[in-house]
């Protein structure tokens, strides 16, 4: 695995688009970093398909609560970066 | 003019089409290519079909779904959904309805389903056994469900009245209409019905095949020809109708146009084979006239279920002569220019039926030549000027559902 691998917001938005669409009314080149998901247009059901293509991805594995506790994009790229960190070579 | 039937409840009025088939992408598209017998019957393109004994579909022409909806339900809906979401659109415009303007739970959305989303699970199976669970589409979890188009149906149009799905093959398309009726008397006042069916992959091919009911010919022109002397199989295909269907009193309040109103119903089953006892199709056309307080001779045009199986053709014609006498209604099958829709095929049914009645003309039966032995006043050739006030539409499900509507002028 490419230890130097970054989780953006550009990521997280390619693949909630990839694995979900978007919400043609909302602005996401606009400041989305603290929106919450469901203002976004995704519900439970696309963070939780968008939580499995990270996975399979980046080769993590997140746990179950992300889907349920994680409400924005920030704290999105934070957990997969903290997990990133945690299983890449050292 | 009264707004409720003699037996005192009200009437159920259809007030919107919407129309995905074969041989016309739209309501007007459709109508022009059945009156003048254009068939939608061709060689399957959604996938290569040259290893399968069946190669024959009627496919929807010229439906780019991302051109009609978002793309957050392009990537949870199966094919016969996204035909589903936008007839429901053409539906509810036709109809003059803005879901938005009227209280959620006076709406509900009652469809059919034959098979669910077969297309869409079949690329999650299809992943699930070649890279592993992780790579299944959370939307796995009900985009390949029958119950699917209600529920988007309900959620796109924020519909929260009752709702739900039925399951009983071709013959849904007419229980779904029962059941919207039932509805609508028990106190809702609009109620997305109708039914619209799509599982032309090799998934769904295979199952189809598997039913032996499938035609195998290579020319579209002679491949599905119910009541013919050649009948082998039918051709099936994909799309259906969407009705809008009101509380007569409510779609007046709002000064709606009505196609007419769905005046009678009736549904049985089929005996166990072996028991020496009779079809039910004749029970089910007898219930839906007295349903309808109509006799035989009340019924000006009779579509047919026309199955193009030989046995069923024959206890088709059996029960239609019983009840109105050989060659005593005009019968047809616009449905050869389409293919078997399964649950979608009775609801396009009734929506040619009004669409008939507006017209004063019906549609005709294509390619077929009558097997004199049937006894059926058949229209073929050409569509026949014909004034519909009340038409019977007839569908039958594998394994002995038989369901039978009458779609009645105001």
């Amino acid at each position: 695995m490419d230890n130097n691998q970054t989780f953006t917001l550009e990521s997280l938005k390619r693949i909630l688009r990839e694995g979900a669409g978007a919400d043609e009314s909302v602005d996401f080149d606009g400041d989305i970093l603290d929106a919450d998901f469901e203002e976004l247009g995704y519900e439970s059901l696309a963070i939780l398909e968008t939580c499995g293509r990270i996975e399979r991805e980046y080769g993590i594995t997140l746990d179950d609560s992300v889907v349920s506790d994680v409400r924005t994009p920030r704290r999105m790229v934070e957990v997969v970066n903290e997990h990133l960190g945690q299983t890449a070579p050292a | 003019m009264s707004t409720v039937t003699r037996t005192g409840t009200p009437r159920a009025v259809v007030t919107g089409l919407g129309i995905t088939a074969p041989n016309g992408l739209d309501t007007e598209a459709y109508w022009d290519a059945v009156r003048v017998g254009k068939s939608g019957i061709g060689r399957i393109t959604r996938f290569d079909p040259s290893q399968y004994p069946a190669r024959l579909a009627g496919e929807v022409p010229g439906f780019t779904a991302s051109e009609h909806l978002p793309s957050r339900l392009m990537a949870q809906t199966d094919h016969m959904t996204r035909l589903a979401l936008v007839a429901t659109d053409w539906a509810l415009a036709d109809a003059g309805v803005v879901p938005a303007d009227l209280p959620a739970y006076s709406m509900g959305v009652v469809t059919a389903s034959s098979s669910g989303g077969f297309e869409f699970g079949q690329g999650e199976l299809q992943k699930l056994w070649a890279e592993g669970s992780q790579y299944v589409s959370a939307y796995q979890s009900f985009a390949w469900f029958y119950a699917v188009n209600s529920g988007q149906i309900s959620i796109r149009n924020g519909m929260k009245g009752p709702s739900g799905v039925v399951v009983s093959d071709q013959a849904g398309g007419l229980d779904a209409l029962a059941q919207a009726r039932r509805q609508i008397r028990k106190g809702t006042s609009l109620v997305v019905s109708g039914s619209v069916d799509a599982s032309i992959c090799p998934w769904g091919w295979v199952a189809q095949l598997a039913g032996g009911r499938l035609a195998t010919g290579d020319d579209p022109d002679s491949a599905y020809v119910p009541f013919d002397a050649a009948a082998a199989g039918h051709v099936p295909g994909e799309g259906g109708a969407i009705l809008i269907m009101e509380d007569e009193a409510a779609a007046r309040e709002r000064g709606a146009t009505v196609y007419g109103h769905i005046a009678g119903y009736g549904s049985t089953f089929d005996p166990a084979p072996g028991s020496g006892r009779p079809p039910g199709l004749r029970k089910a056309i007898e219930l839906a006239l007295t349903d309808a307080g109509l006799d035989a001779a009340d019924i000006d045009v009779v579509f047919a279920d026309a199955a193009a199986v030989p046995e069923l053709d024959r206890a088709e014609a059996e029960a239609l002569n019983a009840v109105f006498g050989p060659r005593g209604v005009p019968v047809t099958a616009p449905k050869t220019m389409t293919g078997r829709l399964y649950s979608g095929a009775a609801p396009l049914d009734v929506a040619t039926a009004f669409l008939a009645m507006r017209e004063g003309l019906v549609p005709a039966t294509v390619n077929v030549e009558p097997d004199p032995a049937h006894q059926l006043d058949l229209i073929t050739g050409q569509p026949r000027v014909l004034p519909v006030r009340n038409a019977l539409v007839l569908a039958r499900g594998h394994g002995g559902f038989n369901s039978a509507a009458v779609a009645s002028a105001l």
